[in-house]
């Protein structure tokens, strides 16, 4: 359980270069082999990809429970939630009921609306203090916005966009083995999701991750982590907000649409997608003709949406519209992580790329590799002939 | 203003990839290298505020030597001259590390306006800018979509910045200058360089920093400074998780609309 005492705050004195001050040494005893999780809201609830953090968390304590050296840990590794808002109380009883040992709530006017000023300025002291192990985050644009810059302040490692973790293999060459830190080993996607990198975090003290959208199945409660009363409900208990440190660094001074969504891409019951790989406005005339004989809709990768291809509205991705079809046929589009977890809930996948280590055949059912100009009219003709 | 533009050069992904011998990253021998995507947005945003208010861009970067083909790219379009840190003690760097040595870099001069992309299309942190901004102190703000300076005409105080979050929703903000922002690929249309520019660009200072010239210690940056360490890069399993159709387009095609109706029952 952690205990605050009051401590977060201490830790916040800006030194020159603006850190916390949190050395390479390694937390102090008995403190460290904790995890925390910041989930997001949105209207006051807890999203999606918040609660697949906390199944990440879930798994995380349980490995490093099963991994540590009993003569230096406990074996369990508590799992905390830490909310920040203002007037979220329901929040912090919702995620009180599942399986956390405790639920941390920074509920202050200052914390009304998302700045990174707010945002670090609660966490960066907090951190410094009590010095989590591992500090996971849902990955997503508000973390990328901020997250960064809390690694800087607080020296901690940072670790984003991670698709899994395991321990290191046994055999494995190198300095050390793999095995060095605490034994874990994790994936992240590279080049777009061409590549499958997997990295370690070398060396002691906290360090930030941010878990990719859809690599962690959130239907059960974290595993292993601690219970807390009686009814299973995690304590709920305040984490200290100083008002002179959680200030503000942008204005905000509104919301608006990104687009007007004329094309509501979710009702669609097939969609054919193109990328890049389709190479121009003028050759989209393939892909229309495939798309009329199906009774598709058009979509897009963001490539094509930059290039002025196509309408914004078209786009399907994290930063468009997340469709999941009854079919999904991606032509030309490789796959990065971007556009995939904006299509990977489609029923079935096609994915016709002339590169057959493309990103996108790993969610495909059904792959065509070869020159999309032929493979789209050629799809079309199959279509229509078993259409009669 | 003076705006400096952190540019990247990251492997062009469509070339034909291949794993170096240690399986730690590609074999960059005969590699094609581009200017980072959305690098090339956060230089024409940069060249474009720099025109309307009568001042410069100084174009940055951190790499090898090749570096130089991306930082004289820049100054054919437009920079007015290019800050190299070059050194072995940059390589490898996490972001942290490689935000370390920029950040130095930077504050070597008083600059209003500090421009990156949002994220590399090689590692994909997408945290250059932010760690940036917190070394500096500077407001920053990541994925950009608009950038308008105020006041409209004098010098600029502040910037309205439009960020993009999900779902097609945008936050529009204003923060004080110096910042740092992280602009979002699509914010305008890049320019091409012109016969000009590119002839001009020879003429123009590339100047070179090493870690000795920031007053770091090289165990803090680059490979020794970073606490990520990759052990590995593979590809994704060829077809993993999709049953390839083979043969000529018309029979694949054939194939698929069978599986389609019989299998998957889609169609």
């Amino acid at each position: 359980m952690p205990e605050l005492d009051g401590q977060a705050g201490q830790g916040g004195q800006a030194g020159q270069d603006g850190r916390d001050g949190q050395g390479g040494q390694g937390g102090q005893p008995g403190g460290g082999r904790r995890i925390w999780v910041v989930p997001q809201l949105r209207d006051g609830r807890v999203t999606r990809v918040s609660w697949e953090a906390l199944a990440a968390a879930g798994r995380l304590a349980a490995t490093l429970a099963a991994s540590a050296p009993s003569s230096r840990t406990a074996a369990t590794v508590p799992v905390a939630a830490v909310l920040l808002g203002s007037g979220v109380d329901a929040a912090a009883r919702e995620l009180a009921q599942r399986g956390v040992a405790a639920v941390l709530v920074a509920d202050h006017p200052a914390l009304a609306a998302y700045t990174p000023g707010a945002w670090i300025g609660v966490l960066a002291p907090a951190i410094g203090a009590e010095r989590p192990h591992y500090v996971l985050f849902p990955h997503t644009y508000q973390t990328a916005d901020f997250v960064p810059r809390l690694a800087q302040r607080t020296g901690a490692g940072l670790l984003p966009e991670v698709t899994g973790f395991g321990p290191a293999a046994a055999d494995a060459a190198g300095a050390g083995g793999e095995a060095a830190g605490d034994g874990l080993v994790w994936t992240r996607p590279v080049l777009g999701g061409k590549l499958q990198a997997r990295v370690r975090v070398r060396g002691a003290g906290t360090v930030l991750v941010s878990v990719q959208s859809g690599s962690f199945p959130a239907d059960a409660p974290p595993a292993a982590a601690a219970k807390g009363d009686a009814d299973g409900n995690a304590k709920v208990q305040p984490l200290p907000v100083d008002a002179a440190q959680a200030q503000p660094d942008r204005e905000v001074l509104g919301y608006e649409e990104a687009a007007a969504q004329q094309v509501d891409l979710t009702k669609a019951g097939i969609i054919v997608a193109v990328g890049r790989g389709v190479g121009g406005a003028d050759k989209l005339g393939p892909i229309e003709e495939l798309a009329r004989t199906l009774g598709a809709e058009i979509g897009a990768s963001r490539p094509v949406i930059d290039s002025g291809w196509l309408p914004r509205e078209r786009q399907i991705g994290s930063s468009g519209q997340t469709v999941s079809p009854r079919l999904y046929i991606a032509a030309g589009i490789s796959g990065a992580i971007q556009h995939l977890v904006g299509m990977k809930g489609s029923a079935v996948i096609v994915a016709i790329n002339k590169d057959p280590s493309a990103p996108i055949f790993t969610v495909a059912r059904y792959g065509l590799v070869g020159d999309l100009h032929e493979l789209v009219p050629a799809l079309t003709a199959a279509v229509k002939a078993a259409q009669g | 203003m003076k705006i400096a533009v952190c540019i990247k050069q990251v492997p062009n992904s469509e070339a034909r990839l291949r794993l170096s011998r240690d399986g730690k990253w590609l074999d960059e021998e005969d590699l094609p290298f581009i200017v980072n995507e959305s690098d090339e947005y956060a230089l024409e945003e940069g060249l474009r505020l720099a025109e309307r208010t009568g001042g410069e861009v100084v174009a940055f970067s951190l790499g090898p030597e090749r570096v130089r083909e991306a930082l004289r790219k820049s100054l054919a379009l437009g920079a007015a001259r290019a800050v190299h840190l070059a050194d072995p003690a940059f390589a490898g760097g996490d972001a942290l590390a490689t935000g370390r040595a920029l950040a130095a870099a930077l504050a070597r001069e008083a600059f209003d306006l500090v421009l990156t992309g949002s994220q590399s299309d090689d590692a994909g942190f997408g945290a250059t800018a932010s760690i940036i901004a917190g070394h500096l102190g500077w407001p920053h703000v990541w994925l950009v979509m608009g950038v308008e300076l105020e006041p409209a005409a004098g010098p600029p105080a502040s910037a309205k910045v439009t960020r993009e979050m999900e779902s097609g929703v945008n936050e529009v903000s204003r923060v004080a200058l110096p910042a740092v922002l992280a602009i979002q690929a699509g914010i305008n249309h890049p320019r091409y360089a012109s016969l000009k520019g590119i002839m001009q660009a020879k003429k123009k200072e590339i100047a070179v920093l090493s870690p000795a010239d920031l007053g770091l210690d090289p165990a803090e940056l680059g490979a020794a400074g970073s606490r990520l360490e990759v052990l590995s890069v593979a590809f994704p399993a060829a077809g993993e998780g999709a049953q390839i159709l083979e043969g000529d387009p018309k029979t694949a095609a054939a194939a698929l609309v069978q599986k389609l109706r019989q299998e998957a029952r889609v169609l």
